[in-house]
């Protein structure tokens, strides 16, 4: 039998060896335990929004095509044909009426059911086409978000997500009254392990380090908006290894406040939207375009970061593709949603003033971790001050370590019990 | 007499030396004051003002990347990765005595601690007539990659 490390002696609640980021049999093990045990992020609704629409995408190494189908349903389905295994769809997003793979012709209807075999006497009756439907995966949404695994025994998605709802229903207040929708993505990789990117997310402290340079191109309002490490903002654990960082308090519900002064920066399309919508909704859809002042991490793929969607995939153990998805308001003015593109621009992407130092410094954790051996990656910032909720979520200062010890609490959950406890089952 | 090809090769050539060796605040020059540098993300966006771009730059952003560049406060930039490029199978796709397009290719080496990474693309300006001699007045750079995972580039391509 393989000798399968012990996560167990990786782990401890302030601390982590730094072997977690380049172990491949460690790795080997987050694919199966993590990433087919957990509900993972693969779709928002609007990417999929008619009957035959499509994307593809993966559920971990797992190549699947979500889709929906004629009656409205959602199908997560494993991207691969049942007789030789080929993928039966490559291209990014489409409308379909059918799969049908490229090498004999298989034919799938939009739920995965194989409905057409060419030739098929040449199996003198021993093909039974109705147990041989694409793989399809649970699937289940929430708010737009749509959420699949390949386990069957796992509690729900609802239970799953808990305590974090009502973030994300917070979160997609930006969409200003309108359904949010996606409106592009930056896509790159980085030579790192996927956890480094777990981690940063839920990581205000190197903001004001890392991002000096992004700072310096925006106006000192945004600055001082910006300006939080030290502030009055907060981690929170909700539970299951997902946890909000909230960096401007202002900023968690951007329906409140509507009487704040409109900034600086948003003075000229402010004019423009008058003339167009009431001075109440015109405040709200800046306030929308401005993005929310927070960012929830949704363990293990998925973080709402302030005014995007950061999606993560593991490609080995040292290296992870990561997507920022714009988002904007479906409906809302293109103005608005423009606007929302110049500022994704401005600090995204692998041309953007934020993401490419972000970048830097996880390259940097990756290739200095191999230094050594036995040597600790510290999680304990804001321990000492961290306290419980009432409802008994921990929590800390803005800059503190929480969420990153919330996701890592989960991971050794994942890694060694292989499900993770229904709300109100225990511990 | 309309814009020759001779006369807007001179223009990029130059542009392209600029670029790579770090010139950035003389690169600034060569454009129009409501020039863009644009590199889409969609291999067929136009309009793209309406769509996310990897880059979307008026000269406002320019000047902004530039600083950027040159400040020394960006971990990724500090100092710019390296550069070499070439500029290649040139087209006049249009030319008046005001304006004019031109394609061509760009192949693009880039150094950055220790990694040499390569960037193919199609390029497309347009030039224009102004009082202070031709200069760029859109420059799109559509990367052969553009759909796929980049790595970060912290330079100006």
């Amino acid at each position: 039998m393989q000798d399968l490390p012990d996560p167990r002696t990786l782990l401890a609640p302030d601390r982590a060896d730094g072997s977690i980021y380049s172990d491949p049999d460690l790795y080997d093990m987050e694919m199966d335990r993590i990433f087919m045990h957990n509900w993972i992020w693969v779709a928002h609704r609007s990417e999929i929004p008619e009957p035959g629409d499509f994307i593809t995408t993966f559920v971990g190494p797992h190549p699947v095509i979500v889709c929906r189908d004629r009656q409205g349903v959602v199908h997560v389905m494993l991207n691969r044909c049942r007789h030789r295994a080929a993928t039966v769809c490559e291209l990014r997003r489409g409308k379909t009426a059918s799969f049908v793979c490229p090498y004999h012709g298989w034919a799938y209807g939009l739920d995965g059911t194989l409905r057409g075999v060419p030739h098929q006497e040449g199996y003198s009756g021993h093909l039974d086409k109705s147990s041989l439907p694409l793989v399809n995966l649970r699937v289940e949404e929430y708010n737009g978000l749509v959420f699949a695994t390949f386990d069957e025994t796992i509690p729900s998605l609802d239970s799953w997500l808990g305590r974090t709802k009502p973030w994300i229903d917070l979160f997609m207040k930006q969409g200003a009254g309108w359904p949010v929708k996606t409106m592009g993505e930056h896509k790159f990789t980085f030579p790192g392990n996927w956890k480094i990117q777990l981690e940063n997310t839920t990581d205000a402290y190197h903001f004001p380090i890392v991002h000096k340079s992004f700072l310096d191109s925006v106006d000192q309002e945004t600055q001082d908006t910006l300006n939080f490490v030290g502030g009055k903002g907060f981690v929170e654990d909700l539970g299951n290894g997902h946890s909000v960082m909230v960096m401007i308090p202002e900023l968690v519900d951007l329906d409140e406040n509507l009487d704040a002064p409109i900034p600086e920066r948003f003075a000229e399309l402010a004019a423009g939207l008058s003339k167009d919508y009431p001075p109440e909704k015109v405040r709200q859809i800046i306030r929308a375009v401005g993005g929310s002042g927070f960012n929830l991490n949704l363990f293990p793929n998925l973080a709402c970061s302030m005014a995007f969607f950061r999606v993560l995939r593991p490609l080995s153990a040292t290296s992870t593709e990561i997507r920022h998805i714009a988002i904007g308001m479906d409906g809302g003015p293109d103005v608005a949603n423009q606007a929302r593109l110049r500022l994704h621009e401005h600090f995204q992407g692998p041309m953007g003033f934020g993401t490419p130092d972000d970048a830097e410094a996880w390259d940097r954790v990756q290739r200095g971790s191999l230094a050594g051996k036995n040597i600790d990656i510290l999680l304990n910032r804001g321990l000492g001050h961290e306290a419980q909720r009432p409802d008994g979520n921990l929590y800390s200062d803005v800059s503190a370590e929480t969420g990153m010890r919330a996701a890592y609490r989960q991971w050794l959950v994942a890694m060694t019990d292989k499900a993770f406890p229904a709300e109100g089952e225990g511990a | 007499m309309s814009i020759t090809l001779q006369d807007a090769v001179a223009l990029i050539a130059l542009e392209a030396d600029l670029l790579d060796h770090g010139a950035f605040r003389d690169w600034l020059t060569l454009y129009t004051p409501d020039g863009r540098y644009v590199v889409p993300i969609d291999p067929d966006v136009e309009d793209f003002e309406s769509v996310l771009n990897y880059a979307y730059d008026d000269a406002a952003m320019r000047e902004k990347r530039v600083e950027r560049l040159l400040g020394g406060r960006s971990i990724s930039a500090a100092p710019p990765a390296r550069t070499v490029r070439l500029l290649s199978r040139y087209r006049m796709l249009e030319t008046t005595d005001a304006t004019c397009t031109l394609r061509c290719a760009q192949h693009l080496m880039e150094l950055r601690q220790g990694r040499q990474r390569d960037y193919a693309a199609n390029v497309t300006y347009r030039l224009k007539n102004t009082d202070g001699g031709l200069k760029i007045d859109l420059k799109v750079i559509r990367l052969l990659t553009a759909t796929e995972a980049l790595t970060a580039v912290s330079y100006i391509l």
